[in-house]
């Protein structure tokens, strides 16, 4: 499936709604997940005999647990207003790929089989029976969708296409049809602590490496401590950021941030991943599960504050949902929750985002830069779509794209904006978000980066822009691949850290931990 | 009572009790299912006030879709607009005896049908020639829209032209379905085709798409509060989850390796 051949779409100067072409985008979908997947998160490892019956089952249950897909199955009016939304829609002219008729695979078993109309006048309100080809259906479009929401800023009724994707994506895994590349990664996330499965002397060595690459570099010992008991700080970041490119250039910016600073901050070897794909496949059990070796670890190490890298949908899950599902937050009432909160220092927010840290450092006058060390650039910024629709930074209206703005003009001369309507919560996804990530699903993932590449285009002629910012491993990563396939360099994207690394004058005279004297022997 | 008015008057009772009925269940349904994650979508408000403010302005003023589709909106406003102002002229008939002095302003407004019949023509008329929205209709959705048009339509006739009914008579009747002192009606074929569809909307609305009422106020994208930091946001169920779930609180408080 992977070789199909397909167009590259054109970047027209403004993007038009497509006429659709059904079943443009039909197919197998991504690989499938086996028993050696399936296993560790409690799923069947193939498609059991009784799907069907537990299908149902699980969607009733579904639609109890959560109200969003109760009153999101019930409201829409199919006014269209959502049709021309989805990036993915955009870029394929595939109908399924609009919002509203991806919802409307799920929409259609759900009137079957819980609503009076579609259980006695089916045809007349477009119920269906949930066969082998709707099922079908529903793994290959429902891994077409990266649940960005675009949609749901657009609904009347804030019906959100990613709740619905989230729920069927559960219902497949439970009746043994998984995603090969979610529930993999999921594996190792809940069993190593991070989606590579990296273990804890692969990680030390890595960041060793990092320390001496930069003392090399700029002659100055940046620490990236693992495991230190008693820091002030928990970092947890998405694991790319150890090895990827551009990632780790973010990384790096982290640590000088950390270090002129003079903060005392860890990483933990046993929850070394930001990234959380229980979000994903929409289990909030496995979301949980991943969640809580991240309290483990801010419990063991006595840390008072607990921060996260730049990540999309781990700033989702940290901002929104680790309060709940783990207890790292504020205003608990329970057991639970208050045992972590009272270690947390309640005079910062928890969790919270580099990006907030940066920018308030920058604010209190602690870092100073060299704007000059990023003339060479001209750059946007790509909000990043679970940072942009679903969290907030520094506390105040709009601060998720407020904050990432002011650390980058701090760092760098020549900003400039993409289109309006392409940015802030009007932002088009990357097009490798929501688990999509994976080569098998290349087709999809190069047609639904179209809007983001148009704009960026656009950028580029007016205004001459030469570098993509983003804070989201996904968007980097995703960036790196599809920027090629619409004539940009592949290298124009970079990490908000990278550019605060480059521009960050570093004058801190060292703290006297010894770890830090060796390594100035080192150098001398 | 002629056969028809006693028709009228069970079918009234009938569609009444289902509406009712369907939707304190729909509603208490929503009530007590509970939202178990914060998923406020942007711009999120970040205070109570925030979202009365966001879900009036989302309710009134339709802000979502005004972003989304400008013509969309107009018809669906205008449309809705024009209902309200309708259904509200529509209490002089229901209220026994003399209406209170409020309702008079709100006679000038009979021409709030026009608005109505026009955003229906232009919903109806988006979804037969817009290509993507007739690829997502189902007949259920041409049929709503039609039942309302002719509702507009008939009542328009009424109001409008020469086809005036007996609107003393239509006040006995409909304030008499309130204080169950039933009388008889007119039945011009308007005011009967008028009448029948208006109960039989009455009888789908818990059933239908028409849910879109409560269900704006219930949407989690649109009613929490963005302040999942400060604030541990838990479910019934998720609280119990943790008590009994395998890794309870001891357990992740082991000692550093």
């Amino acid at each position: 499936m992977a070789a199909k051949e397909f167009d590259i779409p054109a970047l027209p100067t403004y993007i038009e709604i497509p006429e659709i072409n059904e079943g443009i985008m039909e197919g197998d979908g991504p690989f499938k997940s086996s028993e050696e997947f399936q296993d560790p998160l409690g799923f069947p490892g193939e498609k059991v005999d009784n799907w069907q019956e537990l299908a149902i089952e699980k969607m009733g249950e579904l639609k109890s647990k959560y109200r969003s897909v109760q009153v999101f199955l019930d409201s829409c009016v199919k006014c269209g207003a959502c049709t021309d939304k989805c990036h993915y829609f955009l870029g394929s002219s595939d109908p399924k790929n609009m919002p509203v008729a991806r919802q409307d695979l799920f929409r259609s078993v759900y009137r079957r089989h819980f609503t009076f109309a579609g259980k006695y006048f089916p045809k007349l309100v477009g119920a269906k029976e949930l066969d082998d080809k709707m099922l079908d259906d529903w793994y290959n479009y429902f891994h077409q969708c990266s649940q960005c929401r675009r949609c749901s800023v657009f609904c009347p009724y804030g019906i959100d296409t990613a709740e619905i994707s989230m729920a069927a994506r559960e219902v497949l895994d439970v009746v043994g049809v998984g995603q090969k590349y979610c529930n993999q990664i999921l594996g190792k996330a809940i069993t190593v602590g991070n989606n590579l499965g990296l273990p804890e002397p692969a990680l030390k060595d890595t960041l060793l490496d990092l320390e001496e690459e930069i003392e090399e570099e700029t002659g100055i010992a940046v620490k990236y401590p693992l495991d230190v008991k008693g820091s002030e700080i928990l970092l947890i970041t998405p694991s790319a950021d150890f090895f990827a490119e551009p990632h780790i250039d973010g990384l790096i910016g982290y640590g000088k941030v950390f270090h002129q600073d003079g903060v005392s901050w860890t990483m933990s070897s046993y929850a070394s991943e930001g990234a959380n794909f229980g979000m994903f496949i929409g289990s909030y059990d496995v979301m949980r599960r991943a969640a809580l070796r991240i309290r483990k670890a801010a419990l063991d190490l006595e840390v008072s504050r607990v921060m996260v890298g730049e990540c999309g949908h781990a700033w989702r899950v940290a901002y929104s949902f680790w309060n709940t599902l783990t207890g790292v937050g504020a205003g608990a009432s329970d057991e639970f929750g208050l045992k972590l909160q009272n270690q947390l220092d309640s005079r910062y927010p928890q969790p919270q985002h580099i990006i907030e840290y940066t920018h308030d450092l920058i604010q209190r006058d602690k870092l100073k830069f060299d704007k000059s060390e990023n003339d060479d650039r001209t750059v946007t910024f790509h909000d990043s779509c679970n940072v942009a629709r679903a969290t907030n930074m520094g506390g105040i209206p709009n601060g998720q794209f407020i904050l990432p703005r002011e650390v980058i003009k701090a760092v760098c001369n020549n900003y400039v904006d993409m289109e309006r309507s392409t940015i802030m919560e009007s932002t088009f996804c990357c097009g490798g978000g929501g688990g999509l990530l994976t080569d098998d699903l290349m087709e999809i993932r190069i047609k639904g980066a179209m809007p983001r590449m148009q704009a960026l285009k656009e950028v580029e002629k007016t205004n001459g822009v030469d570098t993509l910012v983003a804070i989201c491993a996904i968007c980097k990563s995703q960036f790196s691949k599809v920027l090629p396939k619409f004539d940009f360099d592949p290298y124009m994207i970079v990490s908000a850290h990278q550019l605060v690394s480059e521009a960050i004058i570093m004058d801190k005279p060292q703290t006297d931990d010894s770890a830090s004297e060796e390594a100035e022997e080192v150098t001398e | 009572m002629s056969a028809i008015s006693t028709f009228f008057t069970a079918l009234f009772y009938l569609s009444l009790a289902i509406f009712l009925i369907g939707m304190a269940r729909k509603i208490y349904q929503y009530w007590v299912t509970p939202a178990p994650l914060k998923i406020p979508t942007a711009p999120t408000p970040l205070t109570q006030t925030g979202v009365v403010m966001r879900m009036a302005r989302e309710v009134v003023l339709f802000e979502s879709l005004f972003k989304s589709n400008k013509w969309t909106w107009l018809f669906g406003w205008l449309f809705h607009i024009g209902l309200l102002l309708v259904l509200i002229r529509h209490a002089r008939y229901f209220w026994p005896g003399d209406l209170p002095e409020i309702f008079l302003l709100i006679q000038p407004f009979k021409y709030a049908a026009f608005a109505m019949v026009i955003g229906l023509v232009g919903l109806v008329g988006r979804r037969i020639f817009v290509e993507r929205i007739r690829y997502i209709s189902a007949p259920s959705d041409y049929l709503m829209l039609i039942m309302l048009l002719v509702i507009g339509v008939s009542g328009a006739i009424m109001t409008f032209t020469n086809n005036h009914t007996d609107v003393v008579m239509v006040k006995e009747f409909a304030s008499g379905l309130i204080t169950f002192n039933w009388a008889d009606m007119p039945t011009e074929i308007n005011l009967l085709v008028h009448l029948f569809l208006v109960f039989v909307l009455m009888a789908i609305f818990p059933i239908s798409k028409l849910l879109h009422v409560p269900g704006v106020f219930f949407s989690p994208t649109r009613n929490q509060v963005d302040d999942a930091r400060k604030k541990r946001h838990i479910s019934p169920w998720a609280l119990k989850q943790e008590q009994s779930h395998e890794v309870k609180l001891g357990e992740t408080l082991g000692e550093d390796k």
